[in-house]
């Protein structure tokens, strides 16, 4: 099939609409609040060297975190603030998605827009502000009719290169909740779907670029002081927000919000949830690419409706416990420990996701490896890699004190090009998961866990506080519960996995529903 | 000589760190006189010149501007109706020619239409001609045309008093020569009361009712041209003989009649 004719690029320009308008709408809000902030500073501090300097060395630090980071941080940090906000004035807000997206990348505007601001009020030849002094103007006058207008094509620069800092750096708010272009690059990595990435990469460059030199252009009229080629650029970006934020403009937010982690399993999952809320006549969306941490608290806030968990997850991450309990007790314990949070555990799905240590089968025959027991005699002379939270779980720290497991090196991977490294000899085990395809397709095996260290991983679909009662919304998920065992979602994850036509969450959701209904 | 003074200087000193810019000076500025304070760079005669509206205050003594001492005046009001020509220009380089000019009487908060018709008077004040320079950027002007229009903004708002920071120094002699013939014209018409800072001995004479010499912060002398070729100052007499001394060099190097 010719690769510009594959259906996921129609699929991709689905999406285009929605991800491109949210991607605009949160880059504008963190720009215009960085300027806000920033714009202000600068004039403040520009004859001020101390504080000048202070302030331009904290915009360069936060400059210095990741994005990434910079904007994960956001997240607990209002989730803090949102509780003090509720237990001293009664009002709580919502600490996903938009609020913390747009907070972290203003944080990250401000640097370039105070350099240049400040660079721009010193760079004026000081006989203009003597002039101005001269000719009977206030400080406040001169500030507001001669220096910041000289200053301006400088600014100007310095904005430009927020914006495309902006930009560039907003493809990175999907896993704390905010919809952009990212959501086409995550996505597409955890579902190697690669034309869903290259899409991503390519409208957010192209979008940095168009503005960027929309942007520029203003920039060379203030320069020049040419106002046709200032209105031109201005005309240009007025132009280009509109185009992007009309269509979704009016899009009523109302209806149920299906939310999905970092990894393809729930993007098949949510889109299997999203399908048949939408059979039953309720509009829902998905929200996927969320972070581990965040999908949980989004439900407890009511940011989304409904996703999928895993028990064992939920009883190290929430409830603390260490203590391991055959799969039913454990379910029953956590429905009720959720429910003092009203949150509902409607059921389980059928299948167990449980982390598990995977090798090569070859290579754990040549060995005589069969369980971790085994493992653990070898380990010193062997590698490991686990997803990112892996190593930082409890379940490790579990693992590594009933086995005594001590590794000669241990590596951090995108959950799904683990599985390739390992058939390929690039680390000898993984801790992959017990419902992936790729075991069977690479030939590998998971080891028994003898001494009972990983818990049960049963998948669990739970409902937000809010939908407690919603027994339409029960009635649509009760078909789902109990109905996919470990070898349907198995084979639903290796379709998943693939990188063609057929392989896109979507599709894999829509075969899914046809096993389940059989 | 009218016996009120404009603008009174009476034991004014200014020091910059351990410089004394400006060093117990007293000085009359007669109303409707063209003074020009002569002296080289660093004799303190551009800090004289500011003092008189507060763009550099003083350490000590005392400023009397039309009667009124200049530390109970407002200085933002006080620099409105001073008229003030910097030196090249020093015009709004993001401004019309017509906003440079309009700017005091805008900031006087007189209204548009007023202050459109001041321009164009004051164009024709300063010989430029109004369709071809009123809405033209500073940039696109030449040196005369700039300081003309340096000249029609501090007249913009009818002040009794000009002050000159070295107005024509960086034009090319003939310009130099029209600007300052035009500009000494007007301060008869309009009856105005001129400082101008110069270090050209042959400029101080050639437009100037008096001349003031600065030297090191010090007042050496003042007094017209003749009063001063009268003084036992060694610095100021040498300064005198500069412009006779050129013209007799130019007489001997030009054929017959023609440096006159």
């Amino acid at each position: 099939m010719s690769f510009l004719a594959d259906p996921r690029w129609g699929e991709a320009l689905a999406h285009l609409p929605d991800y491109l308008g949210n991607h605009v709408r949160v880059s504008l809000a963190a720009l215009a609040l960085g300027l806000a902030v920033s714009l202000p500073l600068a004039i403040l501090t520009r004859n001020r060297p101390a504080p000048r300097g202070i302030l331009l060395a904290l915009a360069s630090i936060v400059q210095t975190v990741p994005g990434l980071a910079l904007l994960a941080l956001f997240y607990p940090l209002l989730l803090l603030a949102a509780s003090v906000t509720l237990a001293w004035f009664g009002v709580s807000f919502s600490a996903f998605g938009f609020l913390p997206a747009m907070l972290a990348l203003a944080l990250y505007s401000m640097l370039p827009v105070l350099r240049n601001g400040i660079a721009g009020l010193n760079g004026i030849d000081p006989a203009l502000i003597e002039a101005a002094k001269g000719v009977g103007m206030t400080a406040r006058q001169s500030l507001v009719m001669v220096e910041l207008p000289l200053a301006l094509p400088v600014m100007m620069a310095g904005v430009r290169t927020a914006a495309v800092w902006v930009i560039g750096t907003a493809t990175l708010s999907t896993p704390i909740g905010q919809t952009s272009l990212g959501n086409y690059i995550f996505a597409g990595l955890q579902t190697q779907n690669w034309v869903f990435v290259l899409f991503g990469c390519f409208a957010s460059a192209l979008l940095a670029l168009a503005v960027d030199q929309l942007l520029g252009l203003i920039e060379s009229g203030l320069r020049q002081r040419s106002r046709a080629r200032t209105a031109f650029g201005a005309a240009g970006i007025a132009a280009l927000v509109a185009a992007t934020l009309v269509p979704t403009m009016g899009r009523s937010s109302s209806g149920y919000v299906v939310g999905a982690k970092t990894f393809a399993e729930q993007y098949v999952l949510s889109a299997l949830m999203r399908d048949r809320l939408q059979a039953t006549g309720l509009s829902a969306t998905a929200r996927s690419g969320l972070g581990s941490s965040v999908i949980f608290e989004a439900l407890k806030a009511g940011d989304i409706d409904l996703y999928v968990d895993y028990s064992g997850t939920l009883w190290a991450n929430q409830l603390h416990r260490t203590e391991i309990k055959p799969r039913a007790e454990l379910v029953a314990e956590l429905k009720t420990a959720l429910a003092k949070e009203n949150i509902t555990l409607l059921g389980e799905l059928g299948f167990e996701n449980a982390y598990a240590l995977v090798m090569p089968k070859k290579k754990a025959e040549a060995l005589g490896i069969r369980t971790i027991a085994d493992l653990a005699a070898h380990a010193s002379t062997l590698s490991i890699a686990g997803d990112y939270e892996f190593f930082s779980r409890p379940e490790w720290a579990a693992l590594q004190k009933a086995y005594g497991l001590q590794f000669r090196a241990q590596r951090q991977m995108q959950p799904d090009f683990m599985y390739a490294a390992v058939a390929g000899g690039e680390v000898d085990v993984i801790a992959g998961y017990t419902s992936d395809g790729l075991i069977a397709k690479y030939d590998l095996v998971a080891l028994d866990d003898p001494r009972h260290a990983i818990p049960p991983y049963d998948a669990i679909l739970l409902l937000a506080p809010k939908r407690a009662g919603d027994e339409r919304l029960k009635t649509a998920l009760q078909p789902l519960l109990g109905k996919i065992d470990i070898a349907t979602m198995r084979e639903a994850n290796l379709r998943a996995s693939g990188n063609d036509a057929n392989s896109s969450p979507e599709a894999v959701a829509k075969w899914l529903w046809g096993k389940i209904k059989q | 000589m009218p016996s009120k003074p404009a603008i009174s200087y009476v034991h004014v000193t200014r020091s910059f760190g351990a410089l004394k810019a400006v060093d117990d000076v007293s000085l009359d500025i007669a109303e409707g006189e063209f003074l020009a304070i002569v002296g080289g760079s660093g004799s303190g005669k551009t800090t004289l010149l500011r003092l008189a509206n507060r763009l550099i205050e003083a350490d000590g003594g005392t400023i009397t501007v039309e009667g009124e001492d200049v530390q109970s005046v407002d200085p933002v009001a006080l620099r409105r109706r001073i008229g003030y020509v910097f030196q090249s220009g020093g015009l709004f380089p993001h401004l019309s020619v017509a906003d440079n000019i309009g700017i005091t009487p805008k900031l006087l908060g007189e209204p548009a239409a007023a202050i459109a018709r001041r321009v164009d008077e004051l164009l024709e004040l300063v010989q430029l001609d109004r369709n071809a320079h009123r809405d033209r950027l500073p940039a696109a002007l030449s040196g005369g045309q700039r300081q003309r229009v340096g000249v029609a903004r501090a007249l913009a708002a009818r002040p009794r008093i000009v002050l000159m920071d070295e107005p024509f120094g960086a034009l090319d002699p003939l310009t130099r020569d029209a600007l300052g013939d035009d500009y000494r014209s007007l301060h008869r018409k309009l009856g105005l009361t001129t400082v101008m800072i110069t270090h050209d001995m042959t400029e101080a004479i050639l437009l100037a009712d008096r001349i003031a010499v600065m030297r090191g912060g010090k007042l050496l002398a003042q007094g017209t041209p003749a009063e001063l070729s009268n003084s036992s100052d060694a610095y100021v007499l040498e300064l005198l003989r500069t412009p006779r001394r050129q013209v007799e060099r130019l007489n001997a190097l030009l054929p017959q009649g023609g440096a006159a």
